[in-house]
């Protein structure tokens, strides 16, 4: 194991190289969780329609992307469409991440916009909404406050899981590592770095999630 | 001068699968009525009136409303439910709004109203049901009869025709049910046509004009309520007010 001097000190050197990095990162991330939402409630709203074939549409999609890796579903989707019209390596590392995070936060919002008591609906209904205002006025906005404790753990999830963007060459965090490492046969010490990076990154979005969650809870209480 | 009737069924079912909880209700509410609508569990009170709130599908029947028969083919439920408001057992406040909010969201994303005309008589609501001063807080902080009241006022926003309530003190504390049932009265001293299930016989016989008795999907009986306590015709009635003496 390198010391921790050591450590210390590439860390320091390489901040330049690896504040890029991150910032390639932290760009995949935004990116593929903005996307995710859209993605993620549109298939939920597909899913709870009521409408079969858009029931199963919906599903279809969930099984498809929580039943591959997602290092499958980013070669499948960089190769793919490469190979069809030319789309910068960003954006199709992003859109496979937002597709993947896509499923997960679907499964999200289905939950808590079930999760919403029926009375709700009803309430609307007979004050004359109709059943999509109800929706967008009443339903959505109580299930988007319980979504976000799964919504910050996803979005966790959805950073760690840009790292895999590294094999398409996106020079992101990991990629920047393992690059380093090798070049300077210090593999460990970049391993290490990289680690401290992630784990700054994580503290941060637990820290705006948490902040978020504490503003909207104050008007519930 | 003859009564303008209000709502009316006629020939109404409903069926829940195999369950037949409505058979044949033949239901006439006229202008400024208060019905009473009361029976034993499951007897299907609750679901009479989501019908006529279009909550619950009918199955065959027929609905008017001032004499128009509402056919969901040519006629929008949802001016139909503006005319017709609904109070719930559990309240069903929207959590996420303040009283105030509570009370403005219909008449403004509904009705149009500008948001300054719509607070300017959601104030006035909350004032006329006695909560002028929680027009600011969220639905949490209320207790049960002051939200029952909230849904009352959020209701009256719209300006309805006719009120239905579904055992709007059933969820309430003992102490609690009073003034929810006077704000309720005063309602119908003002006119308002109501059609309310309830378990609170001391209402029913002070507030009610008619007295509608259910058992198994069906109208037994209706009366005044003094025929209704003091002479009921259908032997079925006399069990139920037996039953409910006891309580
Ligand atoms: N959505 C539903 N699906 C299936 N059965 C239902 C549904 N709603 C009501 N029922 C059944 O219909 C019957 C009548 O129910 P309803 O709620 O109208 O009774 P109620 O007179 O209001 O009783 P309570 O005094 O307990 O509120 C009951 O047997 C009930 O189980
Ligand atoms: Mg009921």
């Amino acid at each position: 194991m390198p010391s921790i001097g050591h450590v210390f000190k590439t860390l320091i050197d390489s901040s330049g190289l690896f504040f890029d990095a991150m910032l390639i990162t932290l760009q995949l991330t935004i990116v593929s969780i903005i996307f995710g939402i859209i993605i993620g409630l549109f298939f939920a709203l597909l899913k709870i329609s009521n409408i079969s074939i858009l029931g199963y549409i919906s599903d279809t999609y969930v099984y498809l992307i929580r039943g591959t890796p997602l290092i499958v579903q980013i070669f499948i989707l960089y190769f793919g469409i490469s190979g069809i019209f030319l789309i910068p390596d960003f954006w199709a590392a992003a859109f496979a991440l937002a597709f993947h995070n896509g499923a997960y936060i679907a499964e999200i919002f289905r939950g808590t916009i079930q999760a919403v008591d029926r009375g709700q609906m009803e309430a609307g209904r007979s004050l004359g909404m109709t059943k999509s205002l109800t929706m967008r006025r009443i339903i959505l906005p109580q299930a988007f406050r319980r979504s976000l404790p799964p919504l910050g753990n996803q979005f966790i999830i959805g950073l760690k899981d840009s790292s895999l963007a590294a094999f398409i060459s996106m020079n992101e965090l990991f990629n920047v590592a393992t690059t380093l490492g090798s070049n300077n046969f210090d593999e460990m010490t970049y391993l290490i770095i990289v680690a401290f990076y992630y784990l700054v990154l994580v503290a941060l979005l637990t820290w705006l999630v948490n902040s978020f969650e504490r503003k909207l809870a104050i008007s519930d209480r | 001068m003859p009564e303008k009737e209000m709502i009316k069924t006629v020939g109404l079912n409903k069926s829940f699968g195999d369950l037949h909880v409505l058979k044949d209700i033949d239901m006439t509410v006229c202008e400024s009525d208060v019905v009473c609508l009361i029976g034993s569990s499951g007897s299907g009170k609750s679901t009479l009136l989501r019908c006529l709130n279009f909550l619950e599908k009918k199955n065959s029947g027929s609905i008017f409303l001032r004499g128009k028969e509402i056919e969901l083919k040519n006629v929008d439920v949802n001016t139909v439910r503006q005319k017709v408001g609904m109070v719930f057992q559990h309240f069903n406040l929207f959590p996420h709004m303040t009283v105030l909010e509570n009370v403005m969201e219909a008449p403004i994303h509904v009705k149009k109203i500008p948001k300054a005309q719509a607070a300017k008589e959601a104030k006035e609501l909350l004032r006329k049901v006695g909560l002028g001063d929680k027009m600011h807080v969220f639905p949490s902080k209320l207790s049960g009869g002051q939200k029952q009241r909230v849904a009352i006022a959020r209701a009256l926003a719209m300006k309805p025709e006719i009120m239905l309530f579904d055992e709007p003190t059933s969820a309430l504390d003992p102490e609690l049910v009073g003034e929810v049932l006077s704000t309720m009265k005063e309602l119908a001293l003002e006119g308002m046509t109501m059609v309310v299930v309830t378990h609170e016989m001391g209402f029913a016989r002070e507030v009610a004009d008619w007295i509608v008795y259910m058992d198994e999907g069906r109208i037994i009986e209706k009366a005044r309520p003094e025929d209704f306590f003091q002479n009921p015709k259908e032997e079925r009635t006399k069990e139920f007010l037996k039953t409910t003496e006891l309580k």
